[in-house]
């Protein structure tokens, strides 16, 4: 069937059963939203492109989909650059379709021209400029491909304007072909063996898992490893939900602002299992002191996350489920008891803690009340800094993919959109955003697209009128210089959300706390919560940056 | 310790940045880089030597592998190995100097492939060892330019940095 350039896209978008698009129009991509006008698919409408990105990347990471996003050239496509580096770095599968200035125009600084294919390829794991309409099909079909296999990431297409309206039969590929991009799914036998060796003779293991056993959905098997070799699990932020928060082989997060019980257990293990997570700073605290005595298996689908910061003695390279199944074949429980023993008591020994006051809201007291009375079913998305933390830590998750936090780039300004992407694709489940007076000014604008397509999101501010996180940091490290942390000239966040006919409660006393969730979460429509709690209140425990997380201040001593 | 890399890529645009990038944002440095054509279409062959440690080159050719663009790379240097580098060097001659240097171009097997009234350009091609030597002697005479190509290797015998049947084949 003959058809332009813009209707193909639709029309590749339609093989690729994608049946949302977030965006923001503009001049490069006039023709592709009048194809859209034409078709079924739905469209949100973000108020930013970074939104936009945000939100498709929410969208992906609960619904295990991929994220598509149309922008136009120029601001259009550099506004999207956060969002793409954002879910690069937590690899989430996304599309971004960017229009560009007509073919003949390029190079030569046209009206809202930008290099986005060179402004992206750091932060893609591949991008495109197609410059012949023909092209259109075998891209759409390569890029959906690469986006969603092996390690997942976002890929850009970047459309010229006239590519857009040139003409060309379409048929869609059935097949792709990528001659230098085959990842490796089944991991080597012989290492699955030597796996289960160290696992039989390990006295100390421990279970490090990471947004890559999200990714691969390979949460039943990662929970049934664990089971069957009674080894104890902790989990990075990105990779929360993939165990059950209640299971008693659960130790919590590990690192920075970790449990204690999970670092000293890294710390003491004398094997490691890895399982789609890439040993990042924030969880190994300085590296020459990282767990020295023990044998790491790394399981991982990119090769080059095996030995890039931490030596593994047993390298995995595979799709992390189809690796814990073959694990599961051949793996033995080793002589756990005693250690399960220690780590258990470490557990009661130094559980999570805060001080709960009279006067004032404790902002951990607002996570746990929202994680009672939402008993673990809701979604939650995250912005970025002392909240994130406290929700990593008190609010818990029922289930895998509900939980969405920038976890490698640390976006503030992520969770608000991200809640919109997941409510989107959960439209039944309570979708908890929880944010700071900071991180929530970085996309307040799109209140106007909770508001227009009535998305029932629950905003949860952990309002201290500081830049919190921050200010911890110059409180423990800048001698309480708060320099530019203090957030004068904050909204009334309230009033705010009225403005955008969406209901606003305030909560400044404990006693509110839980009055203003019972009706945020009885409202069925959007609700901004604003709960304005302790000023300088501090993430503990903490492990101080590139020291051993053995070393943690606030959580009790060994 | 230096490290010599034939690396088959395809032939795309932008795919000499997408390389150069990723050496410049993960902290790599190239030493030298030729890029040509092979005997297949839409094939070019990059010549890449880079230094580091063996840990470094190791991260580094992975994170080459994970760009699309790469087809294949081989370590060339652990195995017997021919490594040319071809060098265009503008060297100050009078009357009196030039004899000389032709005596040490021909023992060279270099060519000297212009003249004028004072210089002449001579073209050698060889190893990293054979091109230093000469330019050792040439900077007596004074060197006014120079320009080479970069290196260029290929392992002896029978044994091919091509495309396997596999490659081309792999579909999904």
């Amino acid at each position: 069937m003959r058809m332009s350039g813009a209707q193909m896209v639709i029309a590749c978008l339609e093989q690729e059963q994608i049946d949302l698009i977030f965006g923001f129009p503009g001049g490069a991509v006039l023709s592709l939203y009048d194809a859209l006008y034409d078709s079924s698919l739905k469209h949100i409408l973000t108020r930013h492109e970074q939104a936009a990105v945000h939100a498709a990347d929410g969208y992906a990471r609960i619904s295990g989909k991929p994220g598509v996003v149309f922008a136009t050239s120029g601001p259009g496509a550099t506004n999207l650059v956060t969002g793409i580096a954002t879910a690069y770095m937590d690899s989430v599968p996304l599309i971004l379709v960017t229009g560009q200035v007509a073919s003949n125009m390029i190079g030569t600084d046209a009206f809202q021209e930008a290099d986005i294919t060179g402004i992206t390829l750091p932060i893609t794991k591949h991008n495109y400029l197609i410059k012949n309409v023909k092209d259109i099909p075998v891209v759409f079909k390569e890029a959906f491909y690469l986006a969603t296999t092996g390690r997942k990431g976002p890929v850009l297409i970047d459309l010229p304007k006239d590519v857009q309206n040139d003409q060309a039969e379409f048929c869609y590929p059935e097949e792709v072909y990528i001659q230098g991009y085959k990842p490796t799914l089944e991991g080597h036998p012989g290492q699955i063996i030597r796996a289960a060796n160290a696992i039989k003779k390990a006295k100390k293991p421990i279970i490090y898992s990471g947004g890559g056993v999200v990714h691969a959905a390979a949460w039943d098997e990662l929970r049934a490893v664990a089971e069957k070799g009674c080894i104890p699990v902790t989990t990075t932020l990105t990779g929360l939900g993939a165990f059950p928060t209640d299971h008693e082989l659960f130790l919590g997060m590990p690192g920075m602002h970790g449990t204690v019980a999970a670092n000293y257990a890294l710390s003491q293990a004398d094997l490691i299992i890895a399982a789609g997570a890439r040993f990042d700073d924030r969880v190994t605290g300085r590296l020459d002191c990282f767990a020295r005595q023990a044998c790491v298996i790394h399981i991982d689908v990119d090769p080059a996350e095996i030995g890039k910061n931490v030596e593994a003695q047993i390298p995995i390279v595979g799709d992390v489920r189809k690796v814990l199944e073959q694990l599961l074949l051949r793996m033995e429980a080793g002589d756990t008891g005693a250690w399960l023993e220690q780590v258990n008591l470490w557990k009661k020994q130094y559980p999570l803690t805060f001080e709960n006051s009279g006067d004032v809201i404790r902002p951990q007291y607002v996570i746990k009340e929202l994680y009672r009375l939402t008993a673990g079913e809701a979604i939650v998305t995250t912005d970025v800094g002392q909240h994130q933390m406290w929700a990593a830590q008190y609010l818990h998750c029922k289930y895998p993919r509900s939980f969405a936090s920038s976890g490698g780039l640390g976006t503030m300004g992520f969770g608000f959109p991200a809640a919109l992407g997941a409510q989107v694709a959960a439209p039944g489940r309570v979708v908890l955003c929880i944010t700071g007076d900071g991180s929530f000014q970085m996309n307040i604008q799109e209140l106007a697209t909770a508001s227009r397509y009535r998305l029932p999101v629950k905003i949860a501010i952990i309002n201290n009128s500081y830049l919190g996180m921050v200010r911890q940091w110059q409180e423990l490290f800048y001698n309480k210089r708060y320099a530019e942390t203090f957030l004068e000239g904050n909204p009334d966040f309230v009033k705010v959300a009225e403005a955008y006919n969406i209901m606003g409660l305030k909560a400044s006393r404990p006693e509110e706390v839980e009055p203003v969730i019972r009706k945020a979460l009885e409202h069925d429509g959007p609700v901004l919560m604003d709960f304005v709690v302790a000023s300088e209140e501090n993430v503990f425990p903490m492990v101080a940056p590139n020291t051993p997380i053995d070393e943690i201040i606030g959580g009790g001593s060994k | 310790m230096k490290r010599i890399l034939s690396v088959l890529v395809e032939d795309k645009p932008g795919v000499l940045a997408r390389i150069a990038g990723l050496f410049s944002r993960r902290g790599f440095n190239i030493d030298s880089l030729a890029v040509g054509h092979t005997m297949e279409p839409g094939i070019s062959r990059m010549t890449i030597q880079v230094q580091g440690e063996p840990a470094t080159f190791e991260q580094l050719t992975k994170q080459l592998h994970k760009l699309v663009n790469v087809i294949k790379i081989s370590d060339l240097t652990e195995d017997p190995n021919v490594c040319r580098e071809l060098l265009l060097v503008k060297v100050k001659s009078e009357p009196s100097t030039r004899g000389d240097i032709q005596q040490i171009v021909s023992t060279f097997r270099a060519k000297i492939v212009d003249i004028s009234i004072d210089s002449m350009m001579v073209e050698i091609t060889g190893d990293e060892d054979k091109l230093n030597a000469f330019l050792l002697l040439m900077q007596e005479f004074g060197i006014k330019e120079i320009v080479s190509t970069g290196k260029v290797a290929l392992a002896r015998g029978a044994k091919a940095t091509t495309l396997a049947a596999g490659d081309k084949d792999k579909k999904k």
